[in-house]
């Protein structure tokens, strides 16, 4: 019985916690028209979320290149068909590991810092003071944070792809002696533009995911350290989470 | 607002010749000081003489009741003090009075207008009215002094830079810190912080200004600093003050009226001679920083040796 009403609680504060992040979704996109009018905000969020996340995004992405090489070339060489290991190792890297990958990147690296950063202005009253100021932080704060992890994301999902390709080409290539033609000529030929479009839209909506996770989580963060705290480890459990779950319906979508 | 009344060229030359004229930055802009408590005169005639009333408000969190039928009004262009023990929701009523909270029954007028009733557009059209002076400071960490002062300038206007910068630099002037104007706000001591927050909150030159526990972990000179600046934004400038603090002291220098709070009422209200002399046990207690009375020493608890047998037991 305890444990009915306990489910029923955690369902009920579920159902309210994606309520509320919808309405301050609203809020946000309702500031974004007037949050564009200052580009140079947003680019400075770019920077942040999007280039100081870059070394980390890069060397991921070539090791993870790199693993799939050395695991695609096992698997494959039992089937005599090293040469498919362009097209598969491709597929892979820019249909799921290279959006899903940079996703679960980003939002611990770049999300979190989000989520703190909102969160201590929170707990320092420096919010309060800007609405004191007759500012919105919504408009100030909030939504040029949102854009840049927007914008930031794609980017970031396609350069980690490129660098896992060339991971793969390193260890497929370069040590296990694939034929370099065959591997760049049957990637050209079986990697298609939907393929593309498949990794590039799974990259948007994950970073729009996560950036709404991360900004909505430091925003109504408790002002405390704990609660800063808090809000950040939520911010990387939650982006996660979500990022599978929608992955598997973009998946299924798409496919 | 009042920033529309900012022509560039006017408004540039007069920032200059203030600094000129006044080397010391007691002024901090000399149109402001004649024009703003005539343009309120002006617009609204019928105004009282109280920019703030405060009537019958109740306001609760949970089920814990903060305050049972609060009235109060601040006059313009003085200095009113706000006191009470800690925990008598002195700040949850500066959230009251700048509307970022509702009460749940009540009214409260600023210059004749309910500010539980406001939109949030109407809302901060009032706050520009207003200036906050928060416990900490409140400064943005990401910014240097200078653009943490410029920060509503920029946010509010189009102005070209060389007029904000003769605007902030002004502003820093009279509280004392032109030279820090590139510090970054972790440089700064709780003092300095209080007075870059000051100059920020006089950019927009507002009508009032609330001050949030100014002096509280201040040292004795900061202390005299806040104080002066306190005094001289009221007296110089004309600016209504509403000084929320606990400090009997420094408020018994500055305060033209003063109000005490507990119980979620005004238990008194008067000038400080009056205060001193108030026959309620709870303002003598206050005034004259007793342990015990009706405030307790103790916090409610059972009974002291029945818990400790039942520990035990």
């Amino acid at each position: 019985m305890n444990l009915l009403r306990e489910l029923l609680e955690n369902l009920r504060q579920f159902v309210a916690t994606i309520g509320a992040t919808t309405l301050f979704l609203g809020r946000v996109l309702g500031q974004v028209p007037r949050a564009l009018l200052r580009p140079g905000l947003i680019v400075e969020q770019v920077h942040n979320a999007g280039a100081l996340s870059l070394v980390i995004i890069m060397t991921c992405g070539l090791f993870v290149g790199a693993v799939l090489g050395l695991q695609g070339y096992d698997l494959l060489q039992r089937f005599g068909s090293e040469d498919a290991l362009g097209t598969a190792a491709a597929l892979a890297l820019i249909k799921e590991l290279g959006p899903v990958v940079t996703a679960l990147l980003f939002a611990g690296r770049a999300g979190t810092a989000l989520a703190s950063e909102i969160g201590l202005m929170r707990a320092t009253d420096q919010l309060t003071a800007m609405e004191m100021m007759a500012v919105d932080p919504i408009r100030r704060v909030v939504a040029p944070r949102f854009l840049g992890g927007v914008i930031a994301m794609p980017l970031l999902t396609i350069i980690f792809i490129a660098i896992g390709i060339f991971g793969v080409q390193v260890v497929g290539v370069q040590m296990f002696g694939v034929d370099s033609a065959s591997f760049w000529s049957q990637m050209r030929a079986s990697v298609g533009m939907d393929d593309i479009h498949e990794g590039i839209i799974k990259g948007c909506v994950f970073g729009l995911a996560c950036s709404l996770v991360a900004v909505y989580e430091g925003f109504t963060a408790v002002p405390t350290a704990e609660g800063v705290g808090r809000a950040t480890t939520r911010t990387v459990v939650t982006s996660a989470v979500l990022t599978l779950i929608l992955d598997y319906m973009l998946t299924a979508l798409m496919l | 607002m009042t920033l529309l009344s900012y022509a560039p060229s006017k408004a540039g030359r007069a920032a200059i010749d203030s600094h000129r004229v006044h080397p010391e930055g007691t002024i901090l802009d000399p149109n402001m000081a004649q024009s703003a408590p005539s343009q309120s005169e002006v617009a609204r005639p019928s105004a009282t003489d109280n920019l703030v009333e405060i009537r019958d408000v109740h306001y609760s969190v949970g089920k814990r009741p903060i305050f049972s039928g609060l009235t109060m009004s601040i006059p313009r262009g003085r200095i009113t003090a706000v006191m009470g023990p800690s925990g008598t929701g002195k700040t949850t009523l500066l959230r009251l009075m700048t509307g970022q909270i509702r009460p749940d029954r009540g009214q409260i007028l600023f210059d004749g207008v309910d500010v539980s009733t406001l939109s949030r557009t109407e809302l901060y059209a009032l706050r520009l009215r207003m200036g906050m002076l928060f416990q900490n400071g409140a400064l943005l960490t990401d910014m240097s002094v200078f653009e943490n002062v410029a920060f509503p300038l920029r946010e509010h206007t189009d102005l070209p830079d060389s007029l904000i910068r003769n605007i902030v630099l002004t502003k820093l002037q009279a509280v004392g810190l032109r030279g820090a104007a590139t510090l970054m706000p972790p440089e700064l001591s709780g003092g300095m912080a209080r007075r870059v927050a000051l100059a920020r909150a006089m950019a927009t030159d507002p009508e009032i200004l609330i001050y949030d526990e100014p002096f509280t972990g201040l040292d004795p000179i900061s202390m005299g600093m806040i104080v002066r600046l306190v005094r001289q934004m009221n007296y110089a400038l004309g600016i209504t003050s509403i000084v929320v603090s606990h400090d009997v002291e420094e408020l018994a220098i500055l305060a033209d009226t003063s109000y005490i709070i507990a119980g979620g009422k005004v238990a008194a209200a008067g000038t400080f001679v009056e205060l001193k002399d108030h026959g309620s046990e709870i303002v003598n207690q206050f005034m004259h920083g007793l342990a015990d009375g009706p405030v307790a020493f103790h916090y409610p608890a059972p009974d002291y040796y029945e818990q400790l047998l039942a520990d035990k037991a």
